[in-house]
């Protein structure tokens, strides 16, 4: 849910619900990277409200753009993240197996 | 400051030597070597990236994610862009339950959302109800049941749904039994995990009592209503189902005591409860680096090597009979700062410092899922939470 004003969309804060700092926190260092961004921070305004408010200001472009666009990002990078590592197991498989033979040729 | 003071306290006779000062200044200035464009001058790199760890507290031990934050040095401090080339995993070892690996530029609110995902994201099944036929063990029913639902289960969870609307069916129930009775004039016995059978074909309590008269034909209503036998389906025909480990105790009997109950696994989250968490640990630790700014001979590097409790210093040999103290394991080094405690006198020729980008990462499964697989799921539970975002806002 999007929480700004009509005149201006360049600044409004995003209320998620069934979210946490998991998602908030990544999602924040996203936007800080974006040069886009002029001031982002998140809070989760109670405990037991499964809630986390994200606020965003921009320089000028819509905030929801700049949101959709960091999640884009971090959406990106979780997948790099993940064929960099299943590439990096199956090198380790690798490599282990080549070192067995090793041994056993060595017997 | 100081000059400020004096212009406003001694009039005019100041004057000549405040603009002789002045211009002493602007000679120091432009004398100095331009501020390297394009790079950050060593010291702030050093902030940027290291963690120092002193003898009373680290310093420089926060981020900086901001892009702008070197603008005006003429640096984007943007790392999204570069974050696919300089990204890097290195698998140190992975077994079947445990896997120790680093990951190599990345921010640490990715890394700490990975493991949080782990930890309580990650769904697995685990024994959420039981039916207790008969308990006459010391065991409180409640307690049996918390500790029945904390025994890891080896299914591969992504072939369950969530329980939707309390109907227990094949796809989303797994259903155990116990029955264990020590007999009168026997040996007390311990009742263990293995004891634990599962059910393919689903509850086998019926529902309401037994009504004579109806047609025996058709099956009494049970508590689950499965349309088929699990171990019918292609996942489970040569792979049965059974807790991790069979050697988990689950009570002890006396003699002429009994436990039969029945055990209804569901699939769910570490967040609600902890039984749900496919982990037993994970955890990740910043790369430390130890530094010997000095050099420590003598008894003295043989003092620093009996000093460190996990063994990161060496001796090395440098020729006519001296001693010198080494680095060499500094990835062992728990940052315990024993050796640059004050009064050993090393504080100024050791540095201990954190790499921010480089983790050490730990998973260590609870045999549900293998480690490697948690990984992936994790990270791909992170990337459909965008997803869901992205959609709720267009
Ligand atoms: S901090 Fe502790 S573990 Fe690390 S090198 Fe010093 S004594 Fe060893």
């Amino acid at each position: 849910m999007e929480h700004g004003s009509l005149t201006d969309p360049s600044q409004s804060t995003f209320s998620l619900v069934d979210e946490d700092h998991t998602f908030a926190n990544a999602v924040r260092f996203t936007l800080n990277q974006d040069p886009r961004t002029k001031f982002c921070g998140y809070s989760i305004p109670h405990p037991s409200d499964n809630r986390v408010n994200i606020r965003i200001q921009t320089t000028g472009d819509a905030a929801k753009t700049v949101f959709t666009d960091s999640c884009q990002d971090l959406m990106v990078m979780c997948q790099h993240v993940r064929s960099t590592f299943d590439k990096a197991v199956v090198d380790f498989r690798m490599s282990k197996s080549v070192n067995g033979m090793d041994i056993d040729s060595n017997n | 400051m100081s000059s400020d003071t004096e212009d406003t306290t001694s009039g005019s006779e100041s004057e000549a030597s405040d603009s002789a000062k002045a211009n002493s200044t602007l000679d120091f200035i432009e004398k100095l070597s331009d501020v390297p464009m394009g790079r950050l001058p060593p010291n702030i790199e050093f902030q940027r990236t290291r963690v120092e760890c002193k003898a009373d507290a680290p310093i420089h031990t926060d981020t900086f994610q901001y892009n702008g934050a070197y603008a005006s040095m003429g640096v984007d401090n943007n790392l999204v862009d570069s974050f696919c080339d300089n990204f890097k995993v290195e698998v140190i070892n992975l077994t079947e339950d445990e896997m120790e690996f680093d990951m190599i530029g990345i921010d640490p609110a990715l890394a700490n959302a990975f493991r949080r995902i782990l930890i309580a994201e990650v769904p697995t099944m685990a024994i959420e109800k039981v039916l207790i036929a008969n308990n006459t063990s010391v065991i409180q029913d409640e307690v049996l049941a918390h500790r029945l639902g904390l025994i890891p289960i080896k299914v591969d969870p992504r072939l369950f749904e969530f329980t939707e609307n309390n109907t227990p069916n094949e796809k989303n129930t797994i259903v155990f039994k116990l029955h264990v009775r020590c007999e009168r004039g026997g040996q007390r016995i311990s009742v263990k995990s293995k004891e634990l059978i599962w059910l393919p074909n689903g509850s086998e309590y019926p529902l309401e009592p037994q009504d004579t008269k109806s047609d025996s034909s058709s099956k009494p209503k049970t508590y689950t209503s499965f349309t088929c036998s699990q171990d019918s389906l292609p996942e489970f025909s040569d792979n049965p189902i059974y807790p991790t480990s069979g050697d988990i105790t689950i009570a002890r009997l006396g003699p002429g005591q009994e436990i039969d109950l029945e055990a209804h696994a569901v699939k769910g989250i570490g967040k609600t409860h902890a039984k749900w968490s496919p982990v037993a640990p994970v955890w990740y630790r910043m790369l430390p680096e130890v530094i010997i700014s000095q050099d420590i001979e003598d008894e003295m590097a043989e003092k620093l090597v009996a000093t460190c409790p996990v063994k990161v210093f060496d001796i090395e040999d440098i020729g006519n009979g001296k001693k010198r103290a080494t680095v060499a394991r500094p990835r062992a080094c728990t940052l315990c700062r024993e050796c640059i405690r004050e009064g050993k006198g090393w504080e100024n020729s050791i540095a201990l410092q954190r790499k921010k980008d480089h983790f050490i990462f730990k998973i260590e499964s609870t045999g549900v899922l293998p480690p490697e697989v948690l990984f992936t799921e994790a990270v791909k539970i992170l990337e459909d939470k965008c997803d869901r975002v992205i959609s709720d806002l267009s």
